[in-house]
């Protein structure tokens, strides 16, 4: 279904056991670049604070062993942790990306680890140069840690933004229209609030042989649309 | 059927489908509402197939773009439900540390020994150079390095294994650093096997390298009763662990290097699981080993007496991979 067109965008389509293509969309190496560096400052800020503790004598040598302690587990689960219990690590959820598995499905314990120990080996030699090189040759952005787990970053789905084509009185077009055209009138009916009213006007009017030099070209496709989707 | 009957007529269904999501999503904000007879989660996977057909019509029948994602986002989302892994993670760990964790290494037995090879051999070369020939060791360390380990195992150190910087440090405190420390050297030694195995051996290497020179160096009096008695108690658990990481990066190495039938990217997907068993029951080894290290090797028994429970471990340790889980092995 979804791959009748060649693509120039990312998206990934998965079939799933019931025969349907889901459409994930892999998040590229910068938007993560970004994700990293949120978490790098909360991080950060988690080990300034665990020294402050530590360095306070108060707690004497359980505060400082509580301290490494802290220290390691941030080091090595932080992500494992807020990617299993929130899908996103702070970082990721800041930029709206998330983790799952690369047949759609939730991320699971092992995939989750596995990611995350490995990046050890990303990070090689400095920077995540192996991450990135893994990344721009995997075709779904995955650096090795995510080879690895099967796992790939999405961009979460945004709410839910499903809208109505407002409704008019139905029209019949002039001439007869394929269903990729008619998809896209129906599209642009959909998502007129989206734009401003001159926006609208110009758009329409791109249609001459449709609108016809017509004083309100965006009513007429608004009004073909209500014809397509079934209001008669 | 056009688009509009087609959405008056399955509305309902899909709001029904919705609503069963958002329930399993937050199964906390579930409890308030009450439950009707239609949203018992038995019909959960009938809803979802019935979605998934309406999605593929809609697709197929160009309905309008935002019905298509509308639908797209109810069968992810169920999807996602469906297919979502089992979290029983008690009763796993248990499993895994009864049964599986040994279980997975012997079925990976010949890359365990291939570890071990590339870990010893090296080890056995320096400490035999060093035993013979004291000066040998500044081949392999230079001089800060070695007085500091001499300083560790020297009788007169009131806290052996431990150096000038450390000796005021409590027990809790090496305990902490022995975790922050050591599982961090098996962790990576893990990733390195994504490096085409260059890490993993490089890790296995340098440790067998330094261990080696160190033990041969420090097998004379009047090192010998401070330092054996010292390291051999958590050894059994410590050196086995980073063998044992070593192994997990080799078996990820291997995927990479000698895929065999499958693709580089199928045979390691299909040996990561595994890897990772042996890499998180090797953490679980170093959790014990820092324990040991920390409160019970420096401790003022007799090194008579640390040398007799390290043989107890030594035994624990190999009979645990010998026996542990053998019960149910096909």
């Amino acid at each position: 279904m979804s791959r009748t067109a060649p693509h120039l965008d990312t998206i990934v389509a998965y079939e799933t056991p019931e025969g349907i293509f889901l459409e994930l969309r892999p998040a590229g190496p910068v938007v993560r670049g970004f994700a990293w560096a949120i978490d790098f400052m909360i991080r950060a800020a988690g080990y300034v604070l665990a020294l402050i503790i530590s360095a306070t004598s108060f707690f004497g040598g359980v505060g400082t062993a509580a301290g490494l302690i802290f220290v390691f587990l941030v080091e090595w689960f932080y992500p494992v942790f807020f990617e299993m219990i929130k899908r996103a690590t702070p970082g990721k959820m800041a930029l709206g990306l998330e983790v799952i598995q690369a047949d759609g499905s939730p991320l699971g314990w092992p995939s989750a680890l596995l990611r995350n120990l490995l990046r050890a080996a990303d990070f090689f030699p400095l920077f995540y140069f192996s991450g990135m090189v893994a990344m721009m040759l995997s075709g779904k952005f995955q650096r090795l840690g995510d080879l690895a787990a099967d796992t790939i970053v999405v961009y979460a789905d945004r709410k839910n933004n499903y809208r109505k084509i407002p409704p008019c009185p139905p029209k019949r077009p002039p001439r007869p229209l394929s269903l990729t055209e008619q998809r896209l009138i129906m599209d642009f009916a959909e998502r007129g609030d989206l734009l401003s009213m001159q926006r609208r006007r110009e758009l329409a009017a791109l249609l001459p042989f449709l609108v016809k030099n017509n004083e309100e070209p965006e009513r007429t496709l608004l009004a073909f649309a209500n014809w397509f989707s079934g209001s008669r | 059927m056009r688009q509009e009957p087609f959405e008056t007529l399955y509305a309902p269904l899909w709001d029904r489908l919705e609503r069963q999501l958002s329930g399993f999503e937050n199964p906390a904000g579930n409890q308030k509402s009450p439950r009707t007879a239609s949203d018992d989660p038995a019909l959960f996977p009938g809803y979802y197939k019935i979605v998934c057909n309406h999605y593929a019509l809609a697709r197929s029948r160009h309905y309008s773009p935002a019905l298509v994602m509308r639908l797209h986002q109810l069968v992810l989302r169920g999807h996602r439900q469906l297919y979502r892994p089992d979290r029983a993670w008690l009763r796993k760990t248990i499993a895994f540390i009864g049964s599986d964790f040994p279980r997975t290494l012997r079925q990976h037995a010949a890359v365990f020994y291939l570890a071990l090879t590339i870990f010893m051999i090296p080890a056995a070369v320096t400490g035999y150079v060093t035993y013979h020939d004291p000066v040998m060791i500044y081949r392999i360390m230079d001089e800060a390095q070695v007085s500091r380990v001499e300083y560790m195992y020297d009788p007169r150190n009131r806290k052996p294994g431990r150096d000038m910087e450390r000796t005021s440090e409590t027990n809790v405190r090496m305990f902490g650093f022995y975790i922050f420390n050591n599982i961090s050297i098996g962790f990576r030694a893990f990733a390195g096997g994504m490096l085409l195995g260059l890490g993993t051996v490089f890790a296995l290497l340098f440790n067998g390298l330094f261990l080696g020179a160190i033990s041969g160096h420090l097998s004379h009096a009047p090192y010998a009763m401070v330092f054996w008695p010292f390291v051999s108690g958590h050894g059994a658990f410590e050196l086995t662990a980073i063998v044992i990481s070593g192994a997990a990066g080799l078996l990820l190495a291997r995927a990479l290097v000698m895929p065999g039938a499958l693709t580089r990217r199928g045979a390691l997907r299909k040996i990561a699981p595994q890897a990772l068993k042996l890499v998180m029951g090797a953490a679980f080894m170093l959790l014990i080993a820092a324990f040991i290290e920390a409160f019970w090797s420096p401790s003022s028994f007799s090194p008579q007496v640390r040398l007799s429970v390290a043989a107890v471990n030594w035994t624990l340790v190999i009979a645990y991979f010998i026996r542990a889980g053998k019960k149910h092995e096909s």
